[in-house]
């Protein structure tokens, strides 16, 4: 990462970046402001290669959008997303959908196409983008939904899939292509103890086994901090603190203290802004 | 002065939506070519397109040829000249009623349904996953309906019309007692190649239209319920607006 200002310094350390192995993912001072109002205001994080990295703050503070602007899907106001050393915000669509190909983002409700079986979701970037004979393709599907535990379900309608084998599943369709760094949204939030214990599972298996770059983006301070390698805790539109998650649970700052612990009142206040409450009580505001 | 504010921000309500669909209508076309690569896509959304309008259509026909029949054979009474009812009925519902009728039923089933499935693609990321598996929406899900729809159109008019005249021979034939010979062959002597053909081209034109209107709506929905909600209302009602304006241009260009 670059943030000084002296050029040789920037200069060095670009050389030191061609010798050691670059981070997959870098993000250099990035503003995002949507509808007049600012997600991002210089937002600096890099993701290391190989690793399981959690981007994690309060509802609302943009990690989607942060998600969206990493796989290209919007434009940064100002900044920079480097994808493997390649300015995601400068491709054109094709290069564009040839980077992607070398992602996959997890959906938080799994995002099936509701009008195909199982088989056929994961069969559906294999059909799309290759040419391979049906034999070749049903083995492949096979053995990604062996992988994710629901080979046995093949035949089902999306519609007939419980919360967490609809993301298994498109774990599986994700996996199809055999990405280089797979993306997470909230692949816990709404999953019982057992589901959520599966994907864990699955992610850690996905990243151990296969080498696999992982970004999850969650508020499950619990399960990420067995899980993932480094955190970044995203709020006020920066980084507020980094590092590894067991770390942060005694950070100075207060937000990154609220978030880490669970506490309900802090920096994010409890109350929405609001008129006095005796005040509005009593009847003198609307 | 509230009515004006109204018509005001209808206006730019309208020239908003002309300027996006004229855009969209642009990316969709470009995907065309590519899309026809795979024509059993589109035979498949022609078939859903189609099969979700026959019954109602044929329906709509029998009955709009029978109530045809009936007002038909009572006006041509009074000029004594029954035996024109088929040549009379025919160019009806050829030029006019066939298409329009089955445009504005083709809207109302297929083309809500078409605007709410693709909505609630939107509404459930799967456009978007589309797009993160390097799979782009338009080519591979919106222009094989708009093209569907395109060709079920048509279709669907001739059948309209076919059924219609059906329906009229029910009533005038069978019912008042129209001479069967005279009916068909005064149909036949009359009804031109053109005026088929001006159906036909009604057809294919409603069925852009209506196509258009209802991958657009349901493309650009906003991805909440009431989003895909609005999105089919206001599929009918642009569809039906659209068709019957339409209707009118192409009359007067081709009478
Ligand atoms: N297209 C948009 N238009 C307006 N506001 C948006 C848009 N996208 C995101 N936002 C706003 O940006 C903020 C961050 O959203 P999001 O990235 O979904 O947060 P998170 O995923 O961290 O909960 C939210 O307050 C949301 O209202
Ligand atoms: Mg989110």
């Amino acid at each position: 990462m670059v943030s000084s200002t002296d050029a040789s310094s920037a200069q060095r350390s670009a050389a030191a970046e061609s010798l050691i192995a670059r981070d997959l993912i870098e993000i250099r001072d990035l503003h995002y402001s949507v509808g007049g109002r600012s997600i991002f205001s210089g937002l600096n994080l890099s993701i290391p290669r190989g690793r399981i990295t959690a981007l994690m703050g309060p509802s609302g503070t943009g990690k989607t959008t942060l998600l969206r602007l990493i796989t290209g899907q919007i434009k940064p106001t100002s900044g920079q997303v480097l994808f493997d050393g390649i300015d995601v915000s400068a491709l054109k669509t094709r290069e564009l959908y040839a980077l992607r190909r070398r992602m996959g983002m997890l959906f938080q409700n799994g995002a099936l196409l509701t009008d195909m079986s199982v088989f056929e979701n994961v069969a559906f970037p294999l059909r799309e983008h290759t040419d391979l004979p049906e034999s070749l393709i049903r083995n492949v599907v096979l053995t990604k939904l062996q992988a994710v535990g629901l080979r046995g379900a093949a035949q089902l309608m999306p519609a007939e899939l419980s919360g967490g084998m609809n993301r298994r599943v498109a774990l599986a369709r994700t996996m199809a292509t055999d990405p280089e760094v797979l993306i997470y949204d909230e692949p816990f939030t709404g999953l019982d103890p057992i589901s959520m214990g599966m994907i864990v599972r699955l992610v850690r298996h996905m990243n151990n086994a296969l080498g696999i770059t992982s970004i999850v983006v969650s508020h499950d301070v619990k399960e990420l901090s067995e899980l993932s390698d480094t955190s970044y805790i995203i709020a006020g539109g920066k980084v507020a603190a980094s590092g590894e998650l067991k770390n942060l649970k005694g950070h100075q700052s207060d937000i990154v203290n609220q978030f880490v612990n669970g506490l309900p009142d802090g920096p994010v206040p409890f109350h929405y802004p609001a008129a006095d409450y005796y005040q509005q009580l009593l009847g003198s505001e609307a | 002065m509230k009515l004006l504010r109204e018509l005001t921000d209808n206006a730019g309500d309208f020239a908003a939506t002309v300027g996006g669909v004229t855009l969209f209508l642009g990316r969709v076309l470009a995907q065309v070519p590519r899309a026809l690569l795979r024509p059993s896509l589109i035979v498949e959304q022609i078939h859903n397109a189609g099969a979700l309008s026959l019954v109602i259509i044929m329906t709509c026909g029998l009955f709009v040829g029978a109530v045809l029949g009936l007002q038909g054979y009572d006006l041509l009474l009074r000029f004594g000249s029954e035996d024109a009812l088929g040549t009379a009925a025919a160019l009806a519902l050829i030029r006019e009623l066939g298409p329009v009728v089955t445009a504005l039923l083709f809207a109302g089933r297929a083309g809500t349904a078409l605007a709410s499935e693709l909505g609630l693609m939107r509404a459930t990321d799967q456009l978007t996953a589309m797009e993160m598996m390097a799979v782009d929406p338009i080519r591979r899900v919106v222009a094989p309906r708009f093209l569907g729809g395109l060709i079920a159109m048509p279709l669907l008019t001739l059948i309209f019309i076919a059924i219609g005249i059906f329906g009229v021979q029910v009533v005038g034939v069978q019912l008042f007692g129209v001479d069967s010979a005279s009916f068909w062959s005064q149909m036949r002597s009359s009804v031109s190649h053109e005026d088929i053909g001006e159906g036909l081209l009604k057809g294919c034109v409603f069925g852009f239209a209506c196509s258009l209107i209802a991958v657009y709506e349901g493309y650009t929905a906003t991805p909440t319920a009431e989003g895909v909600g609005r999105a089919t209302t206001r599929t009918v009602v642009i569809s039906a607006v659209l068709t019957l304006m339409l209707d009118y241009m192409l009359t007067a260009i081709m009478l």
